[in-house]
């Protein structure tokens, strides 16, 4: 889970770092406000969206005065947000966040996640700030400094001495920088974090070590013990699809293509999308239903799927294990029952049963074409699409 | 032979009396696998499936000299479940439940590191379909019948397309001496590496089909490790080609995050491993067919 700016420096504030002073505001009006109140004579409007890159797509914008401000709010607020992370459709700006702008003399670059291969957490430090990570590894990876931290034990002092060390950090300010990197550690290691990056992280003028921008990303899988952390959610940052399915246990991505997928399994339903691929075609989306493929599911899924109006064809792949194919295809029926689809749809099912799972198919008025491997199934599915296509 | 578990093996079912390890269960016990007990705290001295509960996996290791045991616990719960299990002498753990944190799972890899080699825990999993001997047992979820016995190896992340590589394979009359699901999570018990090096001990596999997807390093660091220290071939399969970058599909693990973890990346690094790639997962079966032909 992904969460604002303004959200992931407050909890910065929180473990002990330095932040510049800023507030959140609604409206123009409110905006004009808070930079009254924030005082100084240079503000940064900061549109809060999911996603990194603002500042090129126009999402920040440097104020001279509290007009500008409510000018600059004014017109972020109510609009999407296209960055080269957010994809074409872009995400929605409800609020946006003024701060007071700073006097930058370096700009540093801090970021912590876990490390797969050693599983422990790791810290990624530059010298070479405001640019994305990726960036850096390309352009500058000679300034990279990585840090492993094990985690049963924590981040120690000198290791976080170290690393402002060979930040080239000045003596003066060495242990504020590493009382930083080691509030990072607490909070990414206390919160159930899984990144937690700093960018830029800088030194200001007047020896001050402020975060200017922050982003957070957490466990899914720890927020039953993160209450503070899943009140932060903010679903209109979230692909409406993708916020549908997880509310209904569904794991949906969204994708470009027009083949529509319903797998169960995680595995199984990339191995399907690569199918349909290799096939010609393009999937319009990953959707999981889980090993279970239970009739209910079936009918969320279904409505997920056609909801969709990129989706021309559906292919449906279920491979029943302990639960039977009799019974998975019982589900899909019942399914078509109560949602009218009106495109090719393809099945293909496997595993137990699977020849009284055909039958019951075969067998009701459902409209489909029978598949009976996974190859079959994606070529099907694309040969179904060039014939609406060719209409 | 086989790996981690055959006839013989003494299994205990942790999170025993709940409904999902009661089905389990007797899924395990119906496929022949030796079931020797379960644990659920605060039940113990009851009577459940016919078997023996106890409230600790200590009793129940002293009780039923239990070598292996299986975890339906929550994730909540999951961790400080298989570090009780490592405490008692368990020497192989699967974790079926989905959905712990990784931090939990951080502290149990560390938390293991007390025991020597020997006393050492294998755990497999968590978020994963178990590990099947054909024929000998069953630690897992899957259905056992699609499983054939033969001398093919399986190790993979994923409970449904670890099943179609079986089916594909049982259809071409090719078996499998032991599969293990290691689980789609970021930070797991077992790795494919690890997997790897009990193969290439076993006397009755004589081929490794690896089904590896996006994210993290394990399946690159599996092929340089076939490379270096393997005589048995590998055959791999990876998921995702159509994964865009930075999303997590389905399994939290599954996240293309750096150099190497796409699915395109991976299969070249594999090749360069001189790892067989199998090009799409229709065509699994086939090309470990044409391998074991050689």
């Amino acid at each position: 889970m992904d969460i604002h700016e303004y959200q992931a420096k407050k909890i910065l504030s929180d473990f002990g770092i330095g932040i510049p002073r800023g507030g959140i505001a609604y409206s123009p009006e409110n905006a004009e406000y808070k930079a009254k109140e924030i005082g100084g004579s240079r503000w940064v409007v900061k549109a809060q969206v999911h996603s990194g890159a603002r500042g090129k797509a126009g999402g920040i914008i440097i104020c001279n005065d509290a007009l500008e401000v409510a000018r600059a709010a004014d017109k972020l607020l109510g609009k999407k947000l296209v960055t080269n992370q957010t994809g074409p459709s872009g995400k929605i700006i409800n609020r946006v966040y003024i701060e007071e702008a700073s006097d930058i003399e370096r700009e540093l670059y801090l970021g912590l996640v876990f490390d797969r291969g050693s599983e422990c957490i790791m810290v990624v430090a530059s010298t070479e700030g405001g640019m994305s990570v990726e960036e850096i590894s390309n352009k500058k990876p000679e300034t990279i400094i990585r840090s492993k931290i094990e985690a049963a034990v924590g981040i120690q002092e000198f290791q976080a001495r170290e690393i402002a060390f060979n930040l080239g950090i000045e003596t003066g300010l060495i242990s504020r920088t590493a009382e930083v990197i080691e509030g990072c550690y607490r909070a990414f290691s206390e919160l159930d974090a899984t990144m937690v990056e700093v960018n830029p992280l800088v030194i200001t003028k007047d020896k001050h070590v402020l975060a200017l921008d922050c982003k957070m990303s957490f466990d899914n899988n720890a927020l039953f013990r993160r209450n503070d952390v899943s009140e932060l959610r903010d679903k209109s940052q979230e692909n409406p699809s993708e916020v549908y399915a997880s509310d209904r246990g569904l794991n949906y991505v969204g994708l470009d293509g027009n083949i529509g997928n319903i797998i169960n399994g995680a595995g199984l339903a990339m191995a399907s999308m690569d199918m349909i691929k290799s096939a010609g075609g393009e999937p319009a989306n990953f959707l999981d239903i889980g090993g279970g493929a239970t009739p209910e599911k079936i009918v969320k899924a279904f409505k997920l799927v056609s909801s969709d109006e990129k989706v021309k064809v559906i292919l449906v792949n279920i491979f029943a294990g302990i639960n039977r194919c009799d019974w998975v295809a019982e589900g899909i029926v019942q399914a078509l029952q109560t949602i009218k689809i009106d495109m090719p749809l393809v099945i293909r099912l496997a595993g137990t049963n699977v020849v009284k799972g055909n039958k019951i198919l075969k067998e009701s008025n459902i409209n489909y074409i029978e598949a009976h491997s996974l190859k079959e199934a994606a070529s099907k599915a694309v040969e179904a699409l060039k014939k609406i296509e060719v209409k | 032979m086989s790996i981690l578990i055959d006839e013989n093996t003494k299994i205990i079912v942790q999170g025993f009396t709940g409904k999902i390890g009661s089905f389990h269960a007797q899924e395990m016990i119906d496929y022949g696998s030796n079931v020797v007990g379960g644990v659920t705290p605060g039940k113990g001295g009851s009577i459940h499936l016919g078997l023996p509960v106890f409230n600790t996996v200590k009793d129940a290791v002293k009780e039923t000299d239990a070598e292996a045991s299986i975890l339906f616990v929550p994730p909540s719960y999951a961790a400080d479940s298989a570090m009780e299990a490592a405490d008692a002498g368990i020497k192989v753990c699967v974790a079926i439940t989905d959905g712990i944190p990784s931090h939990d799972m951080i502290k149990v890899k560390r938390y293991m590191r007390r025991y020597a080699k020997s006393e050492k825990m294998t755990m497999i999993g968590p978020n994963c379909a178990g590990i099947i001997s054909p024929g000998k047992s069953m630690l897992g979820i899957m259905p056992g019948h699609i499983y054939k016995k033969g001398n093919v190896g399986i190790v993979g992340r994923s409970g449904t397309l670890g099943y179609e590589a079986a089916s594909q394979m049982k259809e071409l009359d090719i078996g499998v001496s032991t599969s293990v699901g290691i689980g789609g999570d970021p930070i797991n018990g077992s790795s494919f590496r690890d997997v790897l090096a009990r193969f290439e001990e076993d006397p009755d596999t004589d081929i490794i089909l690896m089904i590896g997807e996006i994210g993290g390093p394990q399946e690159v660091d599996a092929g340089k490790f076939a490379k270096e220290n393997m005589k048995k071939p590998v055959v791999a399969y990876i998921a995702g080609l159509t994964a865009p970058k930075g999303r997590v599909m389905g399994h939290a693990g599954a996240i293309v995050s750096a150099y190497g973890e796409s699915a395109v990346e991976k299969v070249e690094l594999l090749k360069e491993s001189g790892v067989t790639i199998s090009k799409n997962p229709s065509v699994i079966g086939d090309t470990i067919k044409s391998v074991l032909k050689g």
